[in-house]
């Protein structure tokens, strides 16, 4: 009942239009006119066109809201009425910004293609560029330099510049005459020197472009100048191309590092061919996406949370491994191979008999989307970034633990000569538990990472065994220096190559290389030194 | 006079349990063949539980010719060689009037010198790659013609794109269907500068060179697109270094042709929101059958959350198309069945009729829908009319003039046109 009434009210409201909310709409005005909210609430995607069109000639508030609402999908139609509200926050508010209280159920997304997405905001960025808050004008008039940015009229662009105080804005604005200028190409050559310098100054993809049109200018100082500031253009983007392929390459590092640290100690120091270590990368994804689930809504802190507790639940699952079954086959490596393979298909389909073999979502919290821009065109994206700090971290804490504590001690101890360690009453059997266990921890830490950048499935660990085994054999056996420098390299390599062989052949190549190298040397980049390495 | 109670009983006992056995064997078998572990398994295995509900249903109704439909359920377990020892088994040991089943274009190639040696019967039900028409199976899913030419027509139509990327994962079915795009559009004078091909190992996960390169390529001044045949866990890893890298659907689109519903339900979609996807079914379509579907199905899997998909209405079209060849031929006998399907129309989840056609494929119509935020997909464009599957594409030289009748006096899968003979030349 109480329904009923709202949006009967509504509707009056929708029909008389919210006078309080634009003071341009007086009584004669028609902005939500009864084809506008049609279109809005038609059932085919092309009805939008009308209203868009309509609301684009009208630069009031409430269009500029009932406009962005449509372009972020927040734009919602009575299935009758056809009345329509803006969702904000879960609330479903009516054109004045009211909780209309009416159930989702009887509502209908008012849908846009990418074609009208792109006009909505074209106009929406059109509006930022005359607002008075000079952040809004400054990614406006950046947005403007954007792949497939629709252009603006050379006037209105110079009225712009006449009006703004922010250089930032100006710079942009400016590029975007610049880029105005070279596409029109008319105006006398000062004026086009002027867009050279403009568009140099600028530097981004679209201004490139434009130089390009003004190099083939027939005026010849015009040409000229636009070849050097695309000269030093070019140099640019080839350290930029550099800097990039090194990023690229350090970050995919980071990754095969990450995954392999946890094999360098199970295989490396304890000797243990583990093959379900990518199983046990897995869980560790599978943590993140269980700690998700527990605290909806607050991303951040589940993937904070899912942190230790990636570790905790994968070194006990190795723990058990250990115990349970590898510890029995100590000395017999072609019998572990066997058992560990076959618990990892026993985890594989554990997991998809129990949360489906569906992959999983796992939401990216806000700080681990998106990019910084450094320089010009140099993008580093941040869940690299992270990811690779996260990478380091867990690198020089194990290296440390191993180092300078009295269980590292112990499993040093333990892995170069056995019974003399247990002679010196170190506990060998607790030692190989809690090794084994650190080992699976880490490959945990590890899921945790991988889940902000890959699929979360039961296939997950397979994508990562191969290489993280490549990545220990490489560095060398027994050494966590090695695998963070392997894994480095690889990375690197692999991106190095990626552009002139594409991602097949460059990780054809880096196969083959591996094979050859361990030809040449069979202990990997860092072989172990002195008597234990012997046995 | 006891003895003869006793006799009496004994016969009807026998009776009965000759009766029982009887009826157990006249159950008509449904083969299942979709992998159930492995790689696949994340598709697979829903189309196992929906040919299950088909199946139930079609019990609930009285079964078919008055005997009841049993499913037998096998796992190839995502491994090409198992494929064939899995449809041998089906054929010759539990002797299945008929088989739903595979996936993927390897593992349809590998089961069907079996189906045509047993002489048996294959429902297919993935959009392929085309280029082929078996007597033995009906391709259920979408041919190149009825999915990836219309999304380009999209694409170049309505997104005004003038510079393409072919984005696949190395395989049968992206390299053959980004050859007959390329064909098309080179015949459309889209020049070799304004295409940028690129193939991915399986399960790529590292997209960050290929994304910037994608970007790249795309800041040339033209409006740019990427046509994705990715397959499977590619996906979320290279939607997941778009949104990073900035590249919204608005500056550069991707279309893909593996990407559905279920593919989605692993991914956060709210970055997506806007790239485009091409099928012949969408979960969103408004249609009555569909409404009863989707409540069917969630209240076979008592999970209000699981979502349909395209190759899962073609196995409702397929089952549907199949029982009513059998009551039509009054018999389940493959030959029989395959003669009496031909030209056979049954009601698709979109509101419209699917027909089987002369070459085995079916009338389809061609729907563009865009990712939303809530993982499903909004129908942004569609084909006016039914488009009819092509086995042979138009655009590639050599299987121009190559057509699939299997019909008399023709009765051929690679008839040319042209020489009037069988076989392909």
């Amino acid at each position: 009942m109480r329904t009923i009434r709202s949006l009967t009210l509504l509707g009056v409201v929708l029909a008389i239009a919210p006078a309080g909310v634009s003071p341009a709409a007086d009584a004669g005005r028609t902005w939500l006119e009864d084809g506008i909210r049609a279109s809005l609430s038609g059932s085919k995607v092309k009805d939008r066109d009308l209203a868009i069109a309509a609301l684009s000639g009208d630069a009031s508030e409430p269009s500029t809201r009932l406009l962005s609402a449509l372009l972020d999908g927040a734009l919602y139609c009575d299935k009758d009425s056809g009345a329509v509200f803006i969702q904000e926050n879960g609330v479903f508010l009516d054109l004045d910004g009211k909780d209309a209280g009416v159930a989702a159920a009887r509502l209908k997304k008012s849908a846009v293609d990418n074609k009208q997405r792109k006009e909505i905001a074209a106009i929406l960025n059109r509006r930022r560029l005359s607002d008075p808050d000079p952040e809004k004008r400054r990614t406006a008039s950046a947005a403007l330099m954007e792949i497939g940015a629709p252009e603006l009229e050379r006037e209105a662009l110079t009225a712009l510049i006449q009006a703004e105080k922010d250089p930032a804005t100006a710079k942009n604005l400016r590029t975007a005459l610049g880029i105005r200028l070279a596409k029109d190409a008319d105006g006398d050559t000062e004026t086009l020197l002027r867009a050279v310098e403009w568009l140099s100054a600028g530097g981004q993809p679209p201004a490139g472009l434009a130089l390009e049109l003004l190099a083939a200018s027939p005026r010849r100082e015009v040409a000229s100048a636009a070849a050097d500031a695309l000269y030093w253009g070019k140099v640019g983007r080839d350290w930029t191309a550099i800097a990039e392929t090194t990023f690229f390459g350090l970050s995919l590092g980071s990754i095969l590092v990450l995954a392999a640290i946890g094999l360098a100690i199970t295989f490396g120091v304890m000797g243990v061919i583990n093959m379900a270590h990518g199983e046990l990368i897995m869980i560790g994804a599978y943590v993140a996406w269980g700690m998700q689930r527990l605290l909806p809504g607050n991303s951040a802190a589940a993937l904070f949370l899912s942190v230790p507790a990636a570790f905790l639940i994968a070194g006990a699952i190795g723990m058990v491994m250990e115990r349970g079954i590898i510890r029995f086959l100590y000395s017999r490596p072609l019998e572990t191979l066997l058992a560990t393979f076959g618990v990892s298909l026993i985890l594989q389909q554990a997991v998809r008999s129990i949360f489906s073999p569906l992959n999983r979502a796992v939401e990216n919290p806000a700080f681990m989307s998106g990019m910084w821009q450094i320089g010009r065109s140099f993008n580093v994206t941040r869940g690299r970034f992270y990811i690779l700090v996260f990478s380091a971290g867990v690198f020089f804490l194990i290296y440390a633990a191993l180092r300078w504590t009295r269980l590292g001690l112990e499993v040093r101890a333990v892995s170069q000569n056995r019974a003399i360690a247990r002679a010196l009453g170190v506990r060998d059997a607790r030692v190989d538990a809690l090794t084994f266990g650190m080992g699976s921890g880490v490959a945990g830490l590890a899921g945790v990472a991988l889940s902000q950048i890959t699929n979360v499935g039961p296939n997950l660990g397979q994508a990562y065994i191969v290489d993280s085994f490549m990545v220990v054999v490489f560095g060398g056996v027994g050494n966590l220096w090695g695998a963070m420098i392997g894994g480095l390299i690889l990375g690197i390599a692999n991106k190095a190559l990626e552009p002139f062989s594409g991602a097949m052949l460059s990780r054809i190549f880096i196969l083959v290389f591996i094979i050859l190298f361990i030809q040449k040397r069979p202990r990997g980049l860092f072989p172990q030194q002195g008597r234990a390495a012997e046995s | 006079m006891k003895k003869n109670v006793k006799l009496a009983l004994l016969g009807v006992l026998l009776i009965s349990i000759s009766a029982a056995m009887a009826g157990a064997a006249e159950t008509i078998k449904v083969g299942v063949m979709h992998s159930l572990s492995g790689t696949m398994a994340i598709s697979e295995t829903t189309l196992k539980d929906v040919m299950l509900m088909l199946v139930e249903e079609q019990n609930k109704k009285g079964g078919l010719l008055g005997r009841r439909l049993e499913a037998v359920v096998v796992d190839p377990a995502s491994d090409w060689p198992v494929f064939a020892e899995k449809a041998r088994q089906l054929l010759t040991q539990d002797r299945v009037d008929v088989v739903f089943g595979c996936w993927t274009s390897v593992s349809r190639k590998s089961v069907l010198p079996v189906f045509e040696e047993l002489n048996g019967l294959l429902f297919y039900p993935v959009q392929y790659e085309g280029e082929e028409s078996s007597r033995n199976i009906i391709y259920t899913g979408a041919a190149p013609n009825q999915q990836a030419i219309p999304a380009i027509d999209y694409l170049r139509d309505e997104l005004e794109v003038e510079r393409w990327i072919l984005a696949g994962t190395d395989y049968v079915f992206p390299r053959t269907a980004n050859k007959i795009i390329e064909a098309y559009l080179k015949a459309q004078g889209v020049v070799d500068a304004d295409i940028m091909i690129n193939y991915t190992p399986f399960s790529h996960s590292d997209w960050q060179s290929i994304v910037a390169e994608i970007k790249k390529f795309g800041s040339a001044g033209k409006k740019t697109a990427v046509v994705s045949t990715l397959n499977g866990d590619a996906n979320v890893p290279f939607y997941k270094e778009l949104a990073n890298q900035d590249l919204t659907a608005a500056a550069i689109p991707v279309m893909a042709f593996s990407v559905g519903e279920e593919e989605l339900s692993g991914i956060d979609t709210k970055p997506l929101v806007g790239h485009l996807a091409a099928w012949n079914y969408f979960q969103s379509v408004d249609s009555e059958e569909n409404a009863e579907f989707i409540a069917k199905w969630h209240a076979f899997t008592k999970d209000e959350k699981r979502v349909t998909n395209d190759p899962m209405e073609a196995h409702y079209i397929g089952f549907n198309a199949w029982v009513q060849a059998v009551e039509k031929a009054g018999s389940t006998d493959v030959d029989a069945v395959l003669e009496a399907i031909i030209g056979i129309s049954v009601p698709n989840l979109g509101g419209g009729m699917a027909t089987v056609l002369k070459n085995h494929h079916l009338t389809k119509p061609v729907l563009i829908g865009e990712i939303q935020s809530d993982g499903q997909f909004q129908v942004v464009w569609e084909t006016d009319d039914l488009v009819p599957g092509d086995a042979w594409s138009d655009h590639l030289e050599g299987s121009r003039d190559l057509i699939a009748d299997w019909t008399d006096p023709v009765n051929c899968g690679n008839y040319n046109v042209k020489t009037k003979t069988c076989g392909g030349q």
